[in-house]
């Protein structure tokens, strides 16, 4: 099988490749190396292999989780070796998505928590027993020791080579003890270096953009101008006289439709698809533009809409308020220009399909094109390399750029393996984004300047309606990724009220790093400062008071805050911006400190604290936290795509411009200690940068920030 | 056929010469290391050095590059620049997706063959056109410091 390492293992697996890869074989018991369980595969070369079952996109999968398994196996980290699992949601399943595979929702370590430390704990045992057998001694008396078998009173030592093939013999144990969290080795402790990071420093990692198969063509695609256009005509013949391209096809899917050229290589078929002429029918396509979406999502506002979340009585408590206050906060599409564009590549043959690709949505993958393709969910082989990046776009609920790949394999009927590539314009112009919302809020405050009434409005589209979790996470019609982290909100007012509107547009829309919380943080800690200034109040002093019921977000708050040197005085120009917000059960408090220059603002420094539970991997965590600061300053200070009669105006990084290293500032991150079961951390620093430096502005301006991105309120950062 | 050098190496391609070198690298050489961002030099993610100098590879055509000496992310580490760049990289843990990486590394080694002991604006200014999406900046910086400090600079 395709052990996604290096490139030099693809190829070197790659011999008979077209359709032979993809599951492993399974080996029975008592070969010559140890395979206790789905997750470990002990070699006699003394590797120890972790089949990892989530894809790592840049989030520390293949890192974290083989630091579970060489905790309890008291390997060395040297021989540990990590290889991506094949599509089988029997043995892979995401343990907190019921029957599902698939890598999101920040839940790989944390679902795989227990289940790889006892598959280590596992393979351990049985080492120990055939140790114990051989050097007839008791199991008890043996050691383990970074890699090293040990029974120290009659001196015998063994690798776990050396035992592999004689542990291959033992019955699996049903039930192994754990270490108790004061034995860690790994767990919270030595940090060890990230598994990829030599093949990512070499070019020799393998991604989806770099797979090659013999006969494979290169398929580039025009994509209809607008969202709901249909193919009417095309005329191929200038694209054809183009030496070299091969073969030009309509395709058509539940997600889209078009024209793809194919060729040898990518180049050729690009100049092929920018010679096609094509007519479209664009009677059903969308034609509203982004002022216009936002005008009509203003005039549902208003409007009653489906509640969410109610406590006590929001309208009494308003209508005896001493003082209320009025906000509303304006929300872009966001495209995730993750820097590999979306591509995969899919053969067709008389077995199935194989598909390989940054793949992160297995089982919605194999049932969306077993469908497409009339074949059954396990027909479809699935290889999982890694990503060059994703941000929820690859685990998408459609399986959109997949379908596509398979319509283009089905049109030249299986000839040759297709590579599908969809240049930078391509994967910002196909949609698929963070949909465009609206927030209206309303507080009310007692004579004492005490927080007693919240109304919140949320409009915006629905993620999931429409899709297969539709069923599962939309109830009473409400979307929960929609509402999350505004119908939990943390803060004790004894009056609230959440309402929802999910108005439908033609825009394809989808899970954005960290979901509803990049819109629901931000409304709500933006306006929360604003009620804190109306109090005449601190903005740490009113969210320490109204969070006493939540442990979590004030051991992260207290942290950030100490560590920022919250309160202390700063120069003139200069100011500090507090917020925090809970994604993914891992809560999160950043400061921003910023000060006015020249021509620009500039970000001087962020703090970030984190309560994740157990840091299994300290250097990830802060790895994560600094990736989702960057990630949210992007869209903060630039990031929106917006829409004109239809057509998306943004095709590239000049137009939809993000972070660079110029602008990244210093971040610090500190970790709450805690010895709760870890929480995800790929997505939850994500939220709380943009209302963190609003509220630094805020303090700074005197002026609250309304819509993001700042660019667009003419704030810009140098 | 077009005559190059790559990495040391003497090559022949059967490309149009209008071909940029990014795709001829990938799809006729089969040096994939090297990346496709977003094809206008806005990223970054595809440079190369050419006679030294870096290069977004996705906007040079073939043409341009006949007879010049390419480096890619396959051949930096023969160079000692190169070697310290990768090692720092790896030890201070910089590569996180990774996809952008190769051309960070270009970058950075050409910085630093240029400017052994590089202050922070400078770092900015060289590093400016390669974006990371998962924003490892801070990394990146500190491994350029690392690197400098072990080609025996004094980089703060």
């Amino acid at each position: 099988m395709i052990s996604n390492l290096s490139r030099r293992d693809f190829f070197k697996a790659s011999g008979a490749l077209v359709l032979a890869v993809a599951l492993p074989e399974v080996r029975a018991q008592g070969g010559a190396t140890l395979e206790p369980n789905a997750f470990v595969r002990i070699g006699t070369d003394n590797t120890v292999t972790v089949i990892v079952k989530h894809l790592e996109m840049g989030q520390g999968t293949y890192t974290g989780l083989p630091t579970l398994v060489a905790e309890e196996l008291d390997a060395d980290w040297s021989q540990m070796r990590v290889e991506g699992a094949p599509a089988d949601a029997k043995r892979y399943n995401n343990l907190f998505w019921g029957e599902a595979q698939g890598t999101g929702g920040s839940t790989a370590l944390a679902n795989s928590y227990e289940q790889l430390r006892k598959a280590g704990a596992t393979a351990r045992a049985m080492l120990v027993g055939a140790a114990a057998e051989r050097w007839r001694v008791p199991a008890s008396e043996i050691t383990v020791t970074k890699g090293l078998v040990e029974h120290r009173k009659s001196k015998k030592r063994a690798k776990f080579g050396e035992l592999a093939a004689a542990a291959a013999t033992q019955v699996v144990p049903a039930d192994v003890p754990l270490k108790d969290a004061k034995d860690f080795v790994y767990i919270g402790k030595a940090a060890p270096t990230r598994m990829d990071a030599q093949a990512k420093s070499t070019g020799s990692a393998l991604f989806t953009q770099d797979v090659k198969l013999p006969g494979m063509l290169t398929a580039v695609v025009l994509h209809p101008p607008r969202f709901g256009a249909k193919l009417a005509r095309f005329d191929a013949a200038k694209a054809k006289e183009i030496r070299g391209v091969l073969d030009v096809v309509a395709f058509s899917t539940p997600a889209t439709n078009g024209v793809a050229v194919l060729a040898k290589d990518y180049w050729t078929a690009k100049r092929g698809r920018d010679a096609l002429v094509a007519e479209w029918d664009e009677t059903a396509a969308l034609r509203l533009g982004s002022a216009e979406i936002m005008a009509e999502y203003k005039r549902l506002a208003v409007t009653p809409g489906t509640a969410a979340h109610k406590q006590g009585d929001v309208e009494a408590a308003l209508g005896g308020a001493a003082k209320r206050l009025e906000a509303a906060y304006e929300f872009p599409f966001l495209a995730h220009a993750s820097m590999e564009p979306m591509n995969c590549v899919v053969a067709l043959g008389p077995q199935g399909c194989e598909v390989w690709n940054g793949e992160q949505f297995q089982t919605v993958d194999q049932m969306v094109l077993g469908q497409l393709l009339d074949l059954r969910p396990e027909q479809v082989k699935l290889n999982m390399l890694y990503a060059g990046g994703s941000f929820g776009r690859r685990a998408n609920p459609h399986s959109d750029y997949l379908l596509e790949a398979a319509a283009i394999a089905k049109a030249i009927e299986g000839r040759a393996p297709v590579k599908l590539v969809w240049g930078r314009e391509d994967d910002m112009r196909a949609g698929y984004y963070r949909p465009m919302y609206y927030h209206a809020l309303e507080a009310g405050l007692d004579s004492q300047g005490g927080l007693i009434a919240w109304r919140h409005t949320i409009v915006g589209q629905s993620i999931l309606t429409g899709t297969a979790f539709e069923s599962m996470l939309v109830k009473n019609g409400v979307d929960e990724t929609s509402v999350e982290g505004a119908a939990n909100l943390p803060y004790a007012i004894p009056n609230r009220l959440l309402e929802l509107h999910s108005p439908k547009l033609a825009v394809p829309v989808q899970w954005w790093r960290s979901v509803g919380s990049t819109h629901t943080a931000f409304a709500t800690e933006c306006f929360l400062d604003e009620v804190a200034r109306a109090a005449g109040k601190d903005p740490l002093a009113l969210r320490r008071a109204l969070l006493r019921e939540h442990p979590r977000h004030l051991a992260a708050l207290e942290l950030a805050a100490k560590q920022a040197g919250w309160g202390k005085p700063l120069p003139k120009d200069r100011a500090r911006g507090i917020a925090v917000h809970e994604s993914f059960n891992t809560a999160v408090a950043q400061v921003v400190e910023i000060s006015r220059r020249k021509d620009a603002f500039h970000i001087d420094r962020v703090v970030c604290a984190v309560d994740c539970g157990v840091a299994v991997n300290p250097h990830i965590v802060a790895m994560q936290m600094e990736s989702g600061i960057g990630y949210g300053l992007s869209a903060a200070l630039t990031g929106a795509i917006t829409l004109k009669e239809g057509v998306v105006e943004q095709s590239n990084f000049h137009d939809y411009p993000v972070l660079r290293m110029n602008q990244a500032p210093r971040i610090e991150v500190h970790i709450v200690p805690s010895s709760a079961k870890p929480t995800g951390v790929g997505e939850p620093g994500t939220p709380v940068v943009a209302p963190a430096l609003a509220n630094a502005l805020l303090a700074l301006n005197g002026q609250p920030v309304r819509a993001l991105p700042l660019a667009g309120q003419g704030i810009s950062f140098a | 056929m077009t005559p190059l050098s790559v990495n040391g190496k003497p090559m022949t391609v059967d490309a149009d010469p209008e071909t940029p070198l990014l795709w001829v690298l990938r799809d006729f050489l089969e040096l994939t290391g090297t990346k496709f961002g977003c094809g206008m030099a806005l990223c970054g993610a595809c440079t190369v050095h050419v006679d030294g100098r870096p290069t977004r590879s996705c906007v040079t055509p073939l043409a341009a590059v006949t007879g010049r000496r390419i480096t890619t992310i396959e051949g930096i580490g023969l160079h000692k620049t190169g070697r310290l760049v990768q090692q720092a990289w790896v030890a201070e843990n910089v590569p996180q997706c990774g996809y952008c990486q190769s051309g960070q590394i270009m970058s950075a080694t050409a910085l630093l063959n240029a400017n052994q002991e590089p202050s922070d604006a400078q770092i900015d200014a060289a590093m400016a056109g390669n974006i990371c999406r998962c924003a490892t900046y801070p990394r990146i910086r500190a491994a350029i410091k690392r690197a400098s400090k072990a080609m025996g600079g004094n980089s703060a």
